[in-house]
């Protein structure tokens, strides 16, 4: 796709329902050319892609067809489809770029944001998670457009810092997949009342769980059908054995075991499963975890706390090997729950379902019969495990969760710093003093008090007066400007347009100073290109400010550009530095005779 | 705690730890209407009125001074209500005694700095015990009366002390005296959800704490005190104690550096090298020798 060109078989539809001339359609960047088969037919397209404004497309499904519209601004459409959807995803990327392509200059449309043309490849699911995010975050949408579009920033510095948005996405919704149903008991055969009849219904997913929970039946499938008996004479077999289980009558299931060498197999009890679970006890790890063991006290309890069916009638040996185990059948079944799926083929086709797991589960011995250094490990483990636990050390204390404070809750609390001083009621002397003298008329001013004693009255009265009254009018005038809630900014009080204004200013101001200061110290040319490019998009913010300055009104003029003020002296500090910069690389290449880079 | 006790114990019981300045050159230094005995007067009014207020009201001093802190007075200790001003009087000169022979300067330039970080310490260790002496207590808060400009030096145990009241909710509210803002007592009163005020008449410094510093802390829920305009967050740099607006930060413990250093002094962590700009001119170079 690289080269610009694709070519595909495709037919070609003047609305969905007609059935479409079929054709070749061959594409280019610039250009797509539809040919139909048959060399009579007028049904050709020679369209370029300038004028297609969208595309849209079906979804995926078996059952619809694999349909790409290509709209035109002008409200006509052309609609291809094609013979499966992994020929119409290749064309619908490939249209997607030679669209982005051609409409670079473009606004973002309400369904799909224009995606800039990229040197490097970008998937498809990143190129979607991204114009997703954009259309969720409103900020970050107005930043990409402004930076992005506008060729501040190329679409990989502006991603660059946000990784950690791109990655979240992608972890979010796992896709759930369905679980393996309880239905070994409630495959209830529909039993009519009147006949003598009873119906098993078996689905293909039931099936896939009868060859996961049990071995023999699956192993019994592979060596039977379709040499002995077909498969419905097979399932049949099966559904008689399950019927004769849940009857529960042991000598019955006997007997007709010993007619039916088939049925025998299902009736008895699963080697295989028992020569599963012997490997697995063999591998259970022998040390002892005593505080999981502390509530366990079932040594006591007859039969350890296991209810026990009510049946105690024992059996005549023969009879042995058909009875059914409940608490053998649960475990089974928990297994197979826990190792979920296993295998991915599709349910339709019995056999290769019960050879893919046969498959797996010779691959499992295989893998247990390599490892020969499992002794070593489960040694290393019982070693580990020894250790004391009054000798361990104490464990770090919690930590207090940490508090990351909105950097906007700072930005306008200093416009303290801008205010200053606004008189103060002492002036400090510059004096040299001994600290003997100092100390000496500190002791004489308390022994003065202790003699006199307190003053009457306190101050003279018009002071108190004055500074109430002070008091009063500075504290209702701050209620005024600033609000009741101290925490409450000034923001808050400015017209609603120019408060956006300027937040989307603040922000747009620390994304251009974020990428500016981390391109220095100039290494590359492509840094240097860069930083040329913020800079120019820097001074260009010098002029909007003063804008705003002048489109609010005059009460509220001051606290504008208290607010602007320290905008504006982080861009002059950007601007310090990069002209610090320019004259120390023109002084470092100053014996140059002149022109030369 | 009897039950007749219990039930006297109403929303506005305060204990208020006072902390006074008592840096003998600062108050040489000033030059207003306010000398330390006018000021000692107004404080030893203000603290009266606080104790009138409420019968279980708890009034703590602690002089601040240039060597040393210590507390002159408490009101729950006393034994004789009648003599409260006497008894503060008297500790407060031997302090000042004490804190004399401590002195090992020949000479002090200006106004000095004195030991806010000790006090906000002592006052805050004697909230700690009131906490824990029992179910019923009275609400504490702190207030500094502080004049001298801020030592860069306390930084780091004036933010900690300022961090463990945040974490105790125990406001600080500050009264300041001196010619300039102080930003360690912003930042305090800030933080901690305190009062800051810098009067502008020192003549009626009693008005000033009987309106504003008065005020419990459940009535400060419907009460409006002054609030300050803005703050002042710069921070000062660990290794030489100046007061910066840029500087290094390290990531791991957050201290603040003013220069790059190759180490943390803090928690020990080791910087990476920061890239020179030299590396680019020689790429030039050679680029123009290939050219030729």
């Amino acid at each position: 796709m690289a080269d610009g060109q694709m070519m595909k078989r495709a037919k070609y539809k003047s609305s969905v329902k007609d059935p479409g001339v079929p054709g070749v359609l061959k594409m280019t960047r610039e250009r797509f050319v539809f040919m139909p088969n048959d060399p009579n037919s007028s049904r050709k397209l020679n369209v370029e892609f300038r004028t297609i404004k969208g595309h849209k497309f079906t979804k995926e499904g078996s059952s619809k067809q694999a349909l790409l519209n290509l709209t035109q601004e002008q409200g006509g459409n052309y609609i291809l489809e094609f013979d499966n959807f992994a020929d119409r995803d290749i064309c619908r990327e490939f249209v997607a770029a030679a669209i982005a392509f051609h409409g670079e200059t473009g606004k973002a449309t309400s369904e799909k944001p224009a995606a800039p043309f990229q040197g490097d490849q970008l998937s498809t699911a990143e190129m979607e998670h991204r114009i997703k995010l954009l259309q969720e975050d409103n900020e970050l949408q107005m930043l990409h457009k402004q930076f992005v579009i506008g060729g501040i920033l190329t679409e990989a510095e502006f991603w660059a810092t946000r990784k950690k948005l791109l990655d979240q996405n992608d972890r979010r919704r796992p896709k759930q997949r369905v679980a393996l149903k309880n239905e070994m008991w409630s495959v209830k055969p529909l039993s009519d009342g009147q006949s003598n009849r009873v119906t098993f219904n078996l689905t293909p997913e039931i099936i896939h769980q009868i060859f996961a929970e049990k071995p023999a039946v699956r192993q019994a499938y592979l060596k039977f059908v379709p040499i002995k008996m077909s498969e419905k004479e097979f399932w049949t077999k099966y559904s008689r054995a399950e019927y004769l289980h849940s009857t529960k009558n042991v000598v019955a299931a006997a007997a007709e075991a010993a007619e039916d060498e088939e049925l025998a197999v299902f009736l008895k009890q699963d080697d295989m499963l028992a020569n599963e679970a012997r490997r697995k006890i063999r591998r259970v790890d022998p040390t002892l975890d005593m505080e999981a063991d502390v509530g366990d006290d079932y040594l006591h309890l007859p039969d350890h706390g296991l209810l026990r069916e009510e049946s105690k009638d024992v059996l005549e040996s023969q009879y042995e090997p058909y009875r059914r185990h409940f608490s053998q059948d649960l475990n089974q079944h928990a297994a197979v729950v826990l190792q979920g799926r296993v295998v991915d083929v599709e349910l339709g086709d019995t056999r290769s379902v019960a050879e893919a797991l046969s498959q797996t589960k010779q691959a499992e011995l295989a893998n247990e019969a390599s490892e020969g250094n499992s002794k070593k490990d489960l040694s290393y483990r019982i070693s580990r495990i020894a250790e004391m636990d009054d000798l361990q050390g104490p464990r770090d204390p919690a930590v207090a969760p940490l508090c990351i404070k909105d950097p906007r809750d700072y930005f306008d609390s200093q416009q303290a710093n801008a205010l200053g001083d606004t008189g103060s009621g002492a002036k400090t002397l510059k004096c040299n003093v001994n600290p003997l003298e100092a100390y000496g008329s500190l002791k004489e001013l308390v022994s003065e008090i202790r003699v006199t004693g307190l003053s009457e009255p306190i101050t003279n009265p018009e002071v108190p007066f004055t500074v109430l009254s002070s008091l009063t009018q500075n504290i209702s005038s701050t209620k005024y400007h600033l609000g009741k809630n101290p925490h409450e900014s000034v923001l808050d009080s400015l017209p609603k347009v120019t408060r956006e204004d300027l937040l989307h200013h603040w922000t747009s101001i620390q994304e251009l100073l974020k990428h500016f200061w981390s391109s220095y110290p100039i290494t590359t040319k492509y840094l240097y290109t860069k930083v040329t490019r913020l800079k120019d998009a820097m001074s260009q913010v010098y002029p909007k400010l003063q804008e705003i300055k002048e489109s609010v009104q005059s009460d509220f003029r001051h606290q504008v550009s208290l607010l602007v003020h320290p905008m504006l002296q982080a861009l002059d500090a950007a601007f310090a530095h990069y002209d610090a910069d320019v004259q120390k690389r023109s002084a470092k290449n100053g014996e140059r005779p002149n022109g030369f880079v | 705690m009897t039950p007749a006790a219990s039930k006297l114990y109403t929303d506005d019981v305060s204990l208020l730890m006072v902390l006074i300045e008592t840096n003998p050159f600062f108050w040489n230094s000033i030059n207003s209407t306010l000398s330390f005995s006018k000021f000692i007067s107004n404080v030893l009014a203000f603290l009266n009125s606080i104790l009138l207020l409420n019968r279980l009201n708890q009034v703590v001093v602690i002089a601040t001074g240039y060597n040393s802190c210590d507390y002159i007075f408490d009101s729950s200790a006393l034994h004789n209500h009648n003599q409260k001003a006497e008894s503060l009087l008297q500790k407060l000169e031997e302090f000042v005694d004490k804190d004399e022979s401590l002195c090992r300067d020949d000479s002090v330039d200006g106004p000095g700095f004195s030991l806010l970080s000790g006090s906000l310490s002592m006052a805050l260790c004697y909230i700690q015990k009131v906490f824990r002496s029992g179910p019923l207590h009275p609400r504490p808060r702190i207030l500094c009366l502080h004049g001298s400009p801020d030592g860069p030096g306390q930084y780091v145990s004036i933010m900690n002390a300022i961090f463990s009241a945040q974490r105790s909710m125990v406001p600080i509210d500050s009264c300041i005296m001196g010619a300039q803002h102080s930003a360690f007592l912003q930042q305090a009163s800030y933080i901690t959800g305190g009062v800051y005020l810098k009067p502008q008449l020192l003549d009626g410094l009693f008005q000033y704490l009987t309106t504003v510093f008065t005020t419990d802390l459940h009535s400060r829920s419907f009460l409006q005190l002054p609030k300050p305009v803005g703050v002042d967050f710069r921070a000062s740099c660990f290794c030489h104690k100046n007061t910066i607006d840029m500087g290094f930060i390290c990531s791991v413990c957050l201290s603040i550096f003013c220069k790059h250093h190759k180490k943390c002094s803090t928690c020990g962590s080791i910087f990476g090298q920061a890239q020179t700009q030299d590396s680019s001119t020689p790429d030039r170079k050679r680029k123009t020798s290939v050219d030729k």
